[in-house]
Protein backbone atom coordinates (compact mmCIF):
# COMPACT_ATOMS: atom_id res chain seq x y z
CA UNK A 1 0.00 0.00 0.00
CA UNK A 2 2.61 2.07 0.50
CA UNK A 3 4.35 2.07 -2.83
CA UNK A 4 0.86 2.65 -4.26
CA UNK A 5 0.57 5.62 -1.99
CA UNK A 6 3.93 7.51 -3.10
CA UNK A 7 3.26 6.47 -6.68
CA UNK A 8 -0.35 8.33 -5.84
CA UNK A 9 1.16 11.39 -4.11
CA UNK A 10 3.95 11.74 -6.48
CA UNK A 11 1.82 11.29 -9.54
CA UNK A 12 -0.72 14.12 -8.71
CA UNK A 13 0.14 16.69 -10.99
CA UNK A 14 -0.32 19.20 -7.78
CA UNK A 15 2.41 17.80 -6.16
CA UNK A 16 4.38 17.50 -9.05
CA UNK A 17 3.99 21.89 -9.92
CA UNK A 18 4.59 21.99 -6.18
CA UNK A 19 7.81 20.40 -6.77
CA UNK A 20 8.51 22.41 -10.15
CA UNK A 21 8.20 25.28 -8.54
CA UNK A 22 10.54 24.87 -5.87
CA UNK A 23 12.99 24.09 -7.86
CA UNK A 24 11.93 27.54 -10.33
CA UNK A 25 13.10 29.38 -7.36
CA UNK A 26 16.81 28.45 -6.97
CA UNK A 27 17.11 28.11 -10.67
CA UNK A 28 15.84 32.19 -11.02
CA UNK A 29 17.46 33.33 -8.09
CA UNK A 30 21.08 31.81 -9.48
CA UNK A 31 20.00 33.26 -13.22
CA UNK A 32 19.21 36.85 -11.67
CA UNK A 33 22.59 36.62 -9.89
CA UNK A 34 24.30 35.95 -13.47
CA UNK A 35 22.82 38.69 -15.44
CA UNK A 36 22.81 41.23 -12.63
CA UNK A 37 27.28 40.49 -12.80
CA UNK A 38 27.34 40.09 -9.00
CA UNK A 39 25.86 39.12 -5.66
CA UNK A 40 25.43 42.94 -5.14
CA UNK A 41 25.29 43.66 -1.34
CA UNK A 42 26.85 41.91 1.09
CA UNK A 43 23.62 41.55 3.44
CA UNK A 44 21.87 38.66 1.12
CA UNK A 45 21.12 34.84 2.61
CA UNK A 46 23.50 33.06 3.22
CA UNK A 47 25.96 31.41 1.02
CA UNK A 48 24.47 33.50 -1.95
CA UNK A 49 27.88 35.98 -1.60
CA UNK A 50 30.06 32.64 -2.48
CA UNK A 51 27.73 31.48 -5.69
CA UNK A 52 30.00 34.02 -8.10
CA UNK A 53 33.39 31.92 -7.09
CA UNK A 54 32.07 28.71 -6.95
CA UNK A 55 28.62 27.11 -8.31
CA UNK A 56 28.43 24.59 -5.73
CA UNK A 57 27.46 27.10 -3.65
CA UNK A 58 24.23 27.96 -5.38
CA UNK A 59 23.17 24.08 -3.87
CA UNK A 60 23.19 25.71 -0.40
CA UNK A 61 22.07 28.97 -1.29
CA UNK A 62 18.87 27.43 -2.88
CA UNK A 63 17.69 25.87 0.52
CA UNK A 64 18.84 28.77 2.36
CA UNK A 65 16.31 31.17 0.27
CA UNK A 66 13.37 28.45 0.33
CA UNK A 67 13.44 27.25 4.01
CA UNK A 68 11.38 30.13 5.39
CA UNK A 69 8.48 30.12 3.01
CA UNK A 70 8.88 28.19 -0.43
CA UNK A 71 9.53 24.71 1.62
CA UNK A 72 6.84 25.19 4.46
CA UNK A 73 4.18 26.21 2.05
CA UNK A 74 4.88 22.69 0.19
CA UNK A 75 5.02 20.58 2.96
CA UNK A 76 1.86 22.14 4.54
CA UNK A 77 -0.26 21.58 1.44
CA UNK A 78 1.03 17.81 0.79
CA UNK A 79 0.73 17.20 4.54
CA UNK A 80 -2.69 19.07 5.32
CA UNK A 81 -4.32 17.42 2.02
CA UNK A 82 -3.33 13.73 3.81
CA UNK A 83 -6.01 12.65 5.17
CA UNK A 84 -8.75 15.96 5.10
CA UNK A 85 -8.82 15.83 0.93
CA UNK A 86 -9.72 12.15 1.08
CA UNK A 87 -12.26 13.07 3.53
CA UNK A 88 -13.57 15.95 0.79
CA UNK A 89 -13.73 13.71 -2.24
CA UNK A 90 -15.64 11.24 0.32
CA UNK A 91 -12.76 8.35 -0.41
CA UNK A 92 -11.81 8.46 2.91
CA UNK A 93 -14.87 6.42 3.81
CA UNK A 94 -13.97 3.70 0.99
CA UNK A 95 -10.57 3.47 2.06
CA UNK A 96 -11.75 2.37 5.62
CA UNK A 97 -14.83 0.59 4.31
CA UNK A 98 -12.04 -1.63 2.09
CA UNK A 99 -10.44 -1.72 4.69
CA UNK A 100 -7.43 -0.19 4.34
CA UNK A 101 -7.47 0.01 8.71
CA UNK A 102 -7.38 3.25 10.70
CA UNK A 103 -3.66 3.35 12.02
CA UNK A 104 -2.18 1.40 9.01
CA UNK A 105 -3.88 3.84 6.74
CA UNK A 106 -2.51 7.11 9.04
CA UNK A 107 0.65 5.57 9.18
CA UNK A 108 1.23 5.15 5.04
CA UNK A 109 0.10 8.54 4.65
CA UNK A 110 2.61 9.49 7.14
CA UNK A 111 5.31 7.81 5.84
CA UNK A 112 4.45 9.50 2.39
CA UNK A 113 4.43 12.85 3.44
CA UNK A 114 8.02 12.30 4.97
CA UNK A 115 9.27 11.32 1.56
CA UNK A 116 7.70 14.59 0.15
CA UNK A 117 9.57 16.32 3.25
CA UNK A 118 12.75 14.53 2.36
CA UNK A 119 12.67 14.61 -1.62
CA UNK A 120 11.64 18.65 -1.33
CA UNK A 121 14.90 20.05 -0.29
CA UNK A 122 16.80 17.68 -2.53
CA UNK A 123 14.84 18.71 -6.08
CA UNK A 124 15.80 22.15 -4.78
CA UNK A 125 19.26 21.49 -4.01
CA UNK A 126 19.78 19.54 -7.22
CA UNK A 127 18.22 22.16 -9.17
CA UNK A 128 20.99 25.00 -6.85
CA UNK A 129 23.39 22.62 -7.68
CA UNK A 130 22.75 21.66 -11.73
CA UNK A 131 21.67 25.88 -12.53
CA UNK A 132 24.71 27.09 -10.31
CA UNK A 133 27.65 24.62 -11.74
CA UNK A 134 26.09 25.64 -15.50
CA UNK A 135 26.58 29.29 -14.53
CA UNK A 136 29.69 29.30 -12.56
CA UNK A 137 32.62 28.09 -12.19
CA UNK A 138 33.04 24.99 -10.22
CA UNK A 139 35.71 24.37 -7.75
CA UNK A 140 36.49 22.73 -4.08
CA UNK A 141 33.98 24.04 -2.05
CA UNK A 142 35.65 26.31 1.46
CA UNK A 143 33.97 25.72 4.38
CA UNK A 144 32.87 28.43 6.79
CA UNK A 145 36.12 28.22 8.64
CA UNK A 146 37.84 28.78 5.36
CA UNK A 147 39.24 25.80 4.76
CA UNK A 148 38.56 23.59 0.84
CA UNK A 149 37.47 20.42 0.69
CA UNK A 150 37.42 18.43 -2.30
CA UNK A 151 34.60 18.36 -4.26
CA UNK A 152 33.07 14.65 -2.88
CA UNK A 153 33.39 15.85 0.08
CA UNK A 154 31.96 18.80 -0.30
CA UNK A 155 28.53 17.19 -2.61
CA UNK A 156 28.32 15.10 0.79
CA UNK A 157 28.10 17.80 3.47
CA UNK A 158 25.54 19.52 0.47
CA UNK A 159 23.55 16.20 0.59
CA UNK A 160 23.67 15.96 4.23
CA UNK A 161 22.15 19.93 4.17
CA UNK A 162 19.27 18.43 2.46
CA UNK A 163 18.54 16.05 4.35
CA UNK A 164 19.05 18.27 7.37
CA UNK A 165 16.62 20.44 6.43
CA UNK A 166 14.26 17.57 5.31
CA UNK A 167 14.46 16.65 8.56
CA UNK A 168 13.76 20.54 9.72
CA UNK A 169 10.48 19.96 8.34
CA UNK A 170 9.26 16.91 9.89
CA UNK A 171 7.61 18.46 12.81
CA UNK A 172 5.83 20.59 10.48
CA UNK A 173 4.58 17.66 8.57
CA UNK A 174 3.34 16.34 11.64
CA UNK A 175 1.48 19.11 12.80
CA UNK A 176 -0.15 19.68 9.15
CA UNK A 177 -0.83 15.65 9.41
CA UNK A 178 -3.04 16.31 13.19
CA UNK A 179 -4.64 19.26 11.53
CA UNK A 180 -5.69 16.99 8.52
CA UNK A 181 -7.62 14.51 10.54
CA UNK A 182 -9.15 17.48 11.92
CA UNK A 183 -11.16 18.74 9.31
CA UNK A 184 -12.87 17.75 5.81
CA UNK A 185 -11.57 20.72 4.05
CA UNK A 186 -7.89 20.28 3.60
CA UNK A 187 -7.45 24.05 2.74
CA UNK A 188 -8.27 24.17 6.33
CA UNK A 189 -5.73 22.21 7.61
CA UNK A 190 -3.09 23.68 5.21
CA UNK A 191 -3.94 27.27 6.22
CA UNK A 192 -3.48 26.21 9.93
CA UNK A 193 -0.56 24.60 9.60
CA UNK A 194 1.52 27.32 7.83
CA UNK A 195 -0.14 29.53 10.47
CA UNK A 196 1.90 27.23 12.72
CA UNK A 197 4.98 28.43 10.75
CA UNK A 198 4.19 31.88 10.91
CA UNK A 199 3.29 31.66 14.53
CA UNK A 200 6.65 30.37 15.35
CA UNK A 201 8.69 32.77 12.88
CA UNK A 202 7.10 35.70 14.36
CA UNK A 203 7.19 34.40 18.13
CA UNK A 204 10.68 33.84 17.31
CA UNK A 205 11.97 37.58 16.55
CA UNK A 206 10.01 38.99 19.43
CA UNK A 207 12.74 39.56 22.44
CA UNK A 208 10.45 39.49 25.29
CA UNK A 209 9.25 35.53 24.63
CA UNK A 210 12.77 34.57 24.13
CA UNK A 211 12.11 32.05 27.11
CA UNK A 212 10.22 29.59 24.85
CA UNK A 213 12.68 30.65 21.46
CA UNK A 214 14.21 27.48 22.06
CA UNK A 215 11.00 25.45 21.88
CA UNK A 216 10.42 27.25 18.94
CA UNK A 217 9.84 24.75 15.52
CA UNK A 218 11.77 26.98 13.63
CA UNK A 219 14.62 28.07 15.67
CA UNK A 220 17.07 25.31 14.70
CA UNK A 221 15.91 25.24 10.76
CA UNK A 222 19.04 26.77 10.12
CA UNK A 223 21.42 24.77 12.26
CA UNK A 224 22.12 22.18 8.95
CA UNK A 225 25.31 25.65 8.28
CA UNK A 226 27.13 23.62 10.64
CA UNK A 227 27.49 20.98 8.61
CA UNK A 228 29.62 23.59 6.18
CA UNK A 229 32.26 23.54 8.78
CA UNK A 230 35.85 22.07 8.60
CA UNK A 231 34.98 20.49 11.84
CA UNK A 232 31.36 19.96 12.02
CA UNK A 233 29.64 20.80 15.24
CA UNK A 234 26.87 18.82 15.80
CA UNK A 235 25.47 20.57 19.35
CA UNK A 236 22.51 22.76 17.11
CA UNK A 237 21.90 19.84 14.58
CA UNK A 238 21.22 17.65 17.07
CA UNK A 239 19.62 19.84 19.25
CA UNK A 240 17.34 20.35 16.27
CA UNK A 241 16.80 16.64 15.39
CA UNK A 242 15.26 16.25 18.78
CA UNK A 243 13.11 18.89 18.87
CA UNK A 244 11.72 18.17 15.43
CA UNK A 245 11.11 14.17 16.83
CA UNK A 246 9.41 15.80 19.92
CA UNK A 247 7.17 17.58 17.51
CA UNK A 248 6.25 14.26 15.42
CA UNK A 249 6.08 12.40 18.63
CA UNK A 250 3.33 15.22 20.04
CA UNK A 251 1.62 15.48 17.09
CA UNK A 252 1.95 12.24 15.74
CA UNK A 253 -0.01 10.48 18.48
CA UNK A 254 -2.36 13.23 18.63
CA UNK A 255 -3.10 12.55 14.81
CA UNK A 256 -3.28 8.91 15.81
CA UNK A 257 -5.86 9.63 18.26
CA UNK A 258 -8.06 11.45 16.71
CA UNK A 259 -8.34 9.44 13.26
CA UNK A 260 -8.82 5.99 15.27
CA UNK A 261 -11.69 7.62 17.11
CA UNK A 262 -13.20 9.88 15.02
CA UNK A 263 -16.65 9.53 13.66
CA UNK A 264 -16.23 9.59 9.59
CA UNK A 265 -19.07 11.27 8.12
CA UNK A 266 -17.94 12.59 5.31
CA UNK B 1 3.44 -2.35 5.05
CA UNK B 2 5.33 -4.00 8.20
CA UNK B 3 4.05 -1.51 10.89
CA UNK B 4 0.69 -2.53 11.78
CA UNK B 5 0.36 -6.15 11.18
CA UNK B 6 -2.86 -6.62 13.64
CA UNK B 7 -4.89 -4.67 11.01
CA UNK B 8 -4.22 -7.04 8.68
CA UNK B 9 -5.34 -10.18 10.00
CA UNK B 10 -6.01 -13.47 7.60
CA UNK B 11 -9.28 -13.70 7.87
CA UNK B 12 -11.29 -17.71 8.61
CA UNK B 13 -14.00 -18.76 7.19
CA UNK B 14 -15.95 -19.30 10.28
CA UNK B 15 -19.48 -19.60 9.86
CA UNK B 16 -21.33 -16.85 11.11
CA UNK B 17 -24.17 -16.52 14.19
CA UNK B 18 -27.28 -18.12 13.95
CA UNK B 19 -27.72 -17.11 10.26
CA UNK B 20 -28.11 -13.23 10.21
CA UNK B 21 -25.78 -11.61 8.16
CA UNK B 22 -26.28 -8.17 10.33
CA UNK B 23 -27.96 -8.32 13.61
CA UNK B 24 -27.63 -4.69 15.52
CA UNK B 25 -28.90 -4.98 19.27
CA UNK B 26 -30.62 -1.74 20.77
CA UNK B 27 -28.63 0.32 18.14
CA UNK B 28 -28.19 3.98 18.98
CA UNK B 29 -26.26 6.91 17.79
CA UNK B 30 -26.63 10.21 19.24
CA UNK B 31 -26.07 13.57 17.51
CA UNK B 32 -25.93 15.95 20.31
CA UNK B 33 -29.23 15.60 22.24
CA UNK B 34 -31.23 13.74 19.18
CA UNK B 35 -31.21 10.21 19.00
CA UNK B 36 -30.52 9.75 14.89
CA UNK B 37 -30.97 5.99 15.38
CA UNK B 38 -33.21 5.04 18.15
CA UNK B 39 -32.69 1.49 19.85
CA UNK B 40 -33.02 -0.57 16.62
CA UNK B 41 -32.45 -4.25 16.26
CA UNK B 42 -32.03 -5.05 12.81
CA UNK B 43 -32.24 -8.88 11.80
CA UNK B 44 -31.12 -9.35 7.74
CA UNK B 45 -30.32 -13.52 7.26
CA UNK B 46 -28.40 -14.14 5.33
CA UNK B 47 -28.74 -15.04 1.92
CA UNK B 48 -31.23 -12.86 1.66
CA UNK B 49 -32.25 -9.82 -0.61
CA UNK B 50 -33.04 -7.31 2.45
CA UNK B 51 -34.65 -3.50 1.59
CA UNK B 52 -34.04 -1.20 4.28
CA UNK B 53 -36.72 1.18 3.30
CA UNK B 54 -36.80 4.32 5.40
CA UNK B 55 -38.09 8.75 4.33
CA UNK B 56 -35.26 11.49 3.54
CA UNK B 57 -33.67 11.99 7.41
CA UNK B 58 -35.12 8.89 9.13
CA UNK B 59 -31.56 7.54 9.82
CA UNK B 60 -31.18 5.25 7.04
CA UNK B 61 -27.43 6.09 6.21
CA UNK B 62 -26.42 7.23 10.02
CA UNK B 63 -27.07 2.97 10.57
CA UNK B 64 -25.12 1.99 7.28
CA UNK B 65 -22.34 3.72 8.66
CA UNK B 66 -22.50 2.11 11.65
CA UNK B 67 -22.81 -1.31 10.23
CA UNK B 68 -19.63 -0.64 8.74
CA UNK B 69 -17.84 0.96 11.73
CA UNK B 70 -17.07 4.30 10.22
CA UNK B 71 -18.94 6.06 13.23
CA UNK B 72 -19.46 4.48 16.45
CA UNK B 73 -22.50 3.90 18.23
CA UNK B 74 -23.77 5.69 21.38
CA UNK B 75 -25.40 2.48 22.75
CA UNK B 76 -26.44 -0.70 21.56
CA UNK B 77 -24.08 -3.10 19.18
CA UNK B 78 -23.43 -4.08 15.86
CA UNK B 79 -22.53 -7.61 14.41
CA UNK B 80 -21.70 -8.09 10.73
CA UNK B 81 -20.99 -11.42 9.70
CA UNK B 82 -20.83 -12.46 13.67
CA UNK B 83 -17.85 -10.02 14.05
CA UNK B 84 -18.94 -6.97 16.46
CA UNK B 85 -17.80 -3.92 14.96
CA UNK B 86 -16.21 -1.52 14.84
CA UNK B 87 -13.93 -3.45 17.58
CA UNK B 88 -13.63 -6.48 14.43
CA UNK B 89 -13.80 -4.37 11.38
CA UNK B 90 -10.57 -5.77 10.14
CA UNK B 91 -12.07 -9.68 10.07
CA UNK B 92 -15.51 -8.91 9.06
CA UNK B 93 -14.96 -5.91 6.36
CA UNK B 94 -13.07 -7.56 3.77
CA UNK B 95 -15.86 -10.10 3.26
CA UNK B 96 -18.66 -6.89 2.55
CA UNK B 97 -18.30 -4.66 -0.10
CA UNK B 98 -19.93 -1.34 -0.31
CA UNK B 99 -21.53 1.58 -1.20
CA UNK B 100 -21.82 4.10 1.07
CA UNK B 101 -23.86 7.67 0.33
CA UNK B 102 -23.07 8.23 -3.20
CA UNK B 103 -19.97 6.87 -5.21
CA UNK B 104 -16.47 8.62 -4.15
CA UNK B 105 -13.46 8.67 -6.05
CA UNK B 106 -10.54 10.57 -7.02
CA UNK B 107 -11.60 12.55 -10.03
CA UNK B 108 -8.09 12.92 -11.73
CA UNK B 109 -7.84 9.61 -11.88
CA UNK B 110 -9.34 6.99 -14.46
CA UNK B 111 -12.15 4.77 -13.58
CA UNK B 112 -9.30 1.60 -13.86
CA UNK B 113 -6.72 3.63 -12.02
CA UNK B 114 -9.52 3.91 -9.24
CA UNK B 115 -10.32 0.60 -9.34
CA UNK B 116 -6.55 -0.47 -9.30
CA UNK B 117 -5.86 1.89 -6.08
CA UNK B 118 -9.01 1.01 -4.19
CA UNK B 119 -7.94 -2.17 -4.55
CA UNK B 120 -4.13 -2.17 -3.66
CA UNK B 121 -5.25 -0.15 -0.31
CA UNK B 122 -6.54 -3.33 1.84
CA UNK B 123 -5.95 -6.83 2.15
CA UNK B 124 -7.15 -9.68 -0.60
CA UNK B 125 -6.66 -7.42 -3.10
CA UNK B 126 -4.18 -10.17 -4.62
CA UNK B 127 -1.97 -8.07 -7.05
CA UNK B 128 -1.65 -11.00 -9.59
CA UNK B 129 -5.40 -11.08 -10.35
CA UNK B 130 -6.14 -7.37 -9.96
CA UNK B 131 -5.77 -6.37 -13.67
CA UNK B 132 -9.02 -9.06 -14.41
CA UNK B 133 -10.27 -9.07 -11.51
CA UNK B 134 -11.21 -5.08 -12.58
CA UNK B 135 -11.77 -5.63 -16.42
CA UNK B 136 -14.14 -8.15 -15.15
CA UNK B 137 -16.15 -5.69 -12.58
CA UNK B 138 -16.08 -3.35 -14.93
CA UNK B 139 -17.85 -5.59 -17.46
CA UNK B 140 -20.68 -6.56 -14.69
CA UNK B 141 -21.26 -2.48 -14.72
CA UNK B 142 -21.10 -2.01 -18.43
CA UNK B 143 -18.35 -0.01 -18.01
CA UNK B 144 -15.44 -1.46 -20.15
CA UNK B 145 -15.56 1.18 -22.87
CA UNK B 146 -15.37 4.03 -20.68
CA UNK B 147 -12.66 2.40 -17.95
CA UNK B 148 -9.87 4.85 -19.19
CA UNK B 149 -11.60 7.70 -19.14
CA UNK B 150 -10.78 10.20 -16.35
CA UNK B 151 -13.42 10.17 -13.23
CA UNK B 152 -14.03 13.58 -13.40
CA UNK B 153 -15.44 13.12 -16.80
CA UNK B 154 -18.32 10.91 -15.82
CA UNK B 155 -21.85 11.20 -15.63
CA UNK B 156 -23.48 10.64 -12.54
CA UNK B 157 -25.34 7.46 -13.10
CA UNK B 158 -21.67 6.27 -14.31
CA UNK B 159 -20.21 7.33 -11.11
CA UNK B 160 -22.43 4.76 -9.65
CA UNK B 161 -21.70 2.03 -11.30
CA UNK B 162 -17.92 2.56 -10.83
CA UNK B 163 -19.16 2.33 -7.13
CA UNK B 164 -20.52 -1.11 -7.89
CA UNK B 165 -17.76 -2.03 -9.21
CA UNK B 166 -15.50 -1.44 -6.73
CA UNK B 167 -17.79 -3.17 -4.35
CA UNK B 168 -17.42 -6.20 -7.07
CA UNK B 169 -13.74 -6.24 -7.12
CA UNK B 170 -13.74 -9.53 -5.26
CA UNK B 171 -16.36 -12.59 -4.46
CA UNK B 172 -18.42 -11.11 -1.03
CA UNK B 173 -20.29 -12.85 1.23
CA UNK B 174 -22.33 -9.19 1.93
CA UNK B 175 -22.70 -6.61 -0.24
CA UNK B 176 -24.34 -3.04 1.72
CA UNK B 177 -26.02 -0.79 -1.37
CA UNK B 178 -26.89 2.99 -0.29
CA UNK B 179 -29.13 4.10 -3.25
CA UNK B 180 -27.52 2.08 -5.68
CA UNK B 181 -28.96 3.12 -8.64
CA UNK B 182 -29.72 7.15 -7.73
CA UNK B 183 -28.56 8.93 -10.73
CA UNK B 184 -29.29 5.50 -13.49
CA UNK B 185 -31.11 5.55 -16.41
CA UNK B 186 -34.18 3.26 -17.01
CA UNK B 187 -31.55 0.37 -18.42
CA UNK B 188 -28.91 1.37 -16.05
CA UNK B 189 -31.39 0.59 -13.55
CA UNK B 190 -33.12 -2.73 -14.81
CA UNK B 191 -28.96 -3.74 -15.39
CA UNK B 192 -28.44 -3.17 -11.53
CA UNK B 193 -31.68 -4.76 -10.46
CA UNK B 194 -30.35 -7.98 -13.18
CA UNK B 195 -27.32 -7.96 -11.36
CA UNK B 196 -28.77 -7.86 -7.80
CA UNK B 197 -30.27 -11.05 -8.69
CA UNK B 198 -27.80 -12.56 -10.27
CA UNK B 199 -25.45 -11.85 -7.13
CA UNK B 200 -28.10 -13.21 -4.42
CA UNK B 201 -28.71 -16.31 -6.89
CA UNK B 202 -24.82 -16.90 -5.63
CA UNK B 203 -25.26 -16.80 -2.66
CA UNK B 204 -24.74 -12.94 -1.64
CA UNK B 205 -26.40 -11.39 0.91
CA UNK B 206 -27.93 -7.78 -0.53
CA UNK B 207 -28.29 -4.92 2.05
CA UNK B 208 -30.19 -2.43 -0.54
CA UNK B 209 -31.48 0.92 0.85
CA UNK B 210 -33.44 2.89 -1.36
CA UNK B 211 -36.51 5.00 -1.59
CA UNK B 212 -37.56 3.57 -4.54
CA UNK B 213 -40.11 1.64 -3.40
CA UNK B 214 -41.26 -0.38 -6.97
CA UNK B 215 -37.29 -1.39 -7.30
CA UNK B 216 -37.28 -2.82 -3.47
CA UNK B 217 -40.42 -5.57 -4.46
CA UNK B 218 -39.26 -6.47 -7.08
CA UNK B 219 -35.47 -7.62 -6.00
CA UNK B 220 -36.08 -7.70 -2.40
CA UNK B 221 -37.17 -10.99 -0.22
CA UNK B 222 -36.89 -8.82 2.98
CA UNK B 223 -38.06 -5.45 4.11
CA UNK B 224 -37.41 -2.93 7.08
CA UNK B 225 -39.01 -0.01 7.48
CA UNK B 226 -37.28 2.87 9.36
CA UNK B 227 -38.83 6.47 10.47
CA UNK B 228 -37.30 8.86 12.62
CA UNK B 229 -34.57 6.88 13.83
CA UNK B 230 -37.07 4.04 14.61
CA UNK B 231 -37.59 0.41 13.12
CA UNK B 232 -41.41 0.55 12.29
CA UNK B 233 -41.37 -2.99 11.10
CA UNK B 234 -39.38 -5.65 9.59
CA UNK B 235 -39.59 -9.25 8.11
CA UNK B 236 -40.35 -11.12 4.86
CA UNK B 237 -41.90 -8.58 2.36
CA UNK B 238 -44.44 -11.36 2.01
CA UNK B 239 -45.32 -10.96 5.48
CA UNK B 240 -45.39 -7.32 5.39
CA UNK B 241 -47.66 -6.83 2.83
CA UNK B 242 -50.03 -9.15 3.95
CA UNK B 243 -50.18 -7.40 7.19
CA UNK B 244 -51.81 -4.63 5.67
CA UNK B 245 -55.45 -4.95 5.27
CA UNK B 246 -56.27 -5.72 1.58
CA UNK B 247 -58.80 -3.05 0.24
CA UNK B 248 -61.88 -3.48 -2.43
CA UNK B 249 -62.77 -1.14 -5.15
CA UNK B 250 -65.43 -1.04 -6.92
CA UNK B 251 -66.17 1.01 -9.97
CA UNK B 252 -69.77 2.53 -10.20
CA UNK B 253 -72.01 5.47 -11.60
CA UNK B 254 -73.88 4.61 -8.48
CA UNK B 255 -71.63 6.25 -5.79
CA UNK B 256 -74.04 7.45 -3.29
CA UNK B 257 -75.96 4.68 -3.31
CA UNK B 258 -72.58 1.94 -2.95
CA UNK B 259 -71.17 4.31 -0.41
CA UNK B 260 -74.43 3.38 1.53
CA UNK B 261 -74.25 0.11 1.23
CA UNK B 262 -70.48 -0.04 2.41
CA UNK B 263 -71.30 1.66 5.38
CA UNK B 264 -74.50 -0.37 6.24
CA UNK B 265 -71.24 -3.45 6.78
CA UNK B 266 -69.49 -1.13 9.29
CA UNK B 267 -66.70 -0.40 6.93
CA UNK B 268 -65.37 3.34 6.06
CA UNK B 269 -65.67 4.12 2.44
CA UNK B 270 -63.39 5.85 0.13
CA UNK B 271 -64.99 8.01 -3.15
CA UNK B 272 -64.59 9.95 -6.13
CA UNK B 273 -66.86 10.31 -8.77
CA UNK B 274 -66.58 7.15 -10.31
CA UNK B 275 -65.47 4.51 -7.47
CA UNK B 276 -65.36 3.65 -4.08
CA UNK B 277 -62.96 1.92 -2.32
CA UNK B 278 -62.68 0.25 1.37
CA UNK B 279 -60.18 -1.99 3.08
CA UNK B 280 -62.08 -4.88 3.49
CA UNK B 281 -61.37 -5.38 7.44
CA UNK B 282 -61.70 -9.15 7.47
CA UNK B 283 -64.92 -9.38 5.46
CA UNK B 284 -65.69 -11.10 2.19
CA UNK B 285 -65.21 -9.60 -0.70
CA UNK B 286 -67.69 -11.71 -2.84
CA UNK B 287 -70.58 -11.08 0.02
CA UNK B 288 -69.85 -7.33 -0.69
CA UNK B 289 -70.14 -7.99 -4.59
CA UNK B 290 -73.44 -9.83 -4.56
CA UNK B 291 -74.82 -7.22 -1.92
CA UNK B 292 -73.95 -4.58 -4.01
CA UNK B 293 -75.52 -5.24 -6.75
CA UNK B 294 -78.89 -6.42 -4.76
CA UNK B 295 -78.95 -2.70 -4.06
CA UNK B 296 -79.36 -1.86 -7.32
CA UNK B 297 -75.97 -0.58 -7.85
CA UNK B 298 -74.48 -0.31 -11.71
CA UNK B 299 -70.83 -2.15 -11.39
CA UNK B 300 -68.62 -1.36 -14.44
CA UNK B 301 -65.94 -2.73 -12.12
CA UNK B 302 -65.01 -4.88 -8.91
CA UNK B 303 -60.74 -5.53 -7.95
CA UNK B 304 -59.67 -6.52 -4.25
CA UNK B 305 -56.31 -4.83 -4.38
CA UNK B 306 -53.14 -5.99 -2.16
CA UNK B 307 -52.09 -2.80 -0.91
CA UNK B 308 -48.26 -2.10 -2.71
CA UNK B 309 -45.46 -1.62 -0.68
CA UNK B 310 -45.81 2.14 -1.53
CA UNK B 311 -49.04 1.52 0.51
CA UNK B 312 -47.34 -0.25 2.66
CA UNK B 313 -45.04 2.30 3.26
CA UNK B 314 -46.90 5.34 3.54
CA UNK B 315 -49.18 3.80 6.23
CA UNK B 316 -46.38 3.07 8.73
CA UNK B 317 -44.20 6.56 7.63
CA UNK B 318 -47.27 8.89 7.15
CA UNK B 319 -48.46 11.19 4.29
CA UNK B 320 -46.52 14.00 5.11
CA UNK B 321 -44.20 15.07 2.53
CA UNK B 322 -41.73 17.40 4.88
CA UNK B 323 -38.76 15.90 6.00
CA UNK B 324 -39.41 15.01 9.34
CA UNK B 325 -36.06 16.34 10.87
Amino acid sequence: MLRAELAHLFGRRRVQALLVILALVPIGVVVAIRLSGGPGGGDGPAFLGQITNNGVFAALAALTITLPIFLPLAVAIVAGDAIAGEASLGTLRYLLVRPAGRSRLLGVKALAVVAFCVAAPFVVAAAGLIVGSVLFPVGRVTTLSGDTLSIASGAIRIAGAAGLVGVSLLGLAAIGLFASTLTDIPIGAIAATLGVVILAGVLGTIPQVSAIHPWLLTNGWLSYGDLLRSHVTWTAITRNVALQAGYVLVFGAAAWARLTTRDVLA
Amino acid sequence: MTTIEAERAVVPSEPFGGGSAIRTTELTKRFGDVAVVDRLNLEVPAGSVFGFLGPNGSGKTTTIRMLLGLIAPSEGEVQLLGRTMPGRAAEALPRVGALVEGPAFYPWLSGRQNLERIDAAGPEGDAATRRTRIELALERVGLTAAGKKKYKAYSLGMRQRLGLASALLRRRELLILDEPTNGMDPQGTREIRNLIRELAADGTTVFLSSHLLAEIEQVCTHVAVMSLGRLLSQGSLAALQSDATPVMRVDTVDVELALGVVGARGLSGRHDDRSVSAELGGQAPEDLCRLLVEAGVRVTGFAVERPSLEDVFVSLTGEGFDVAR
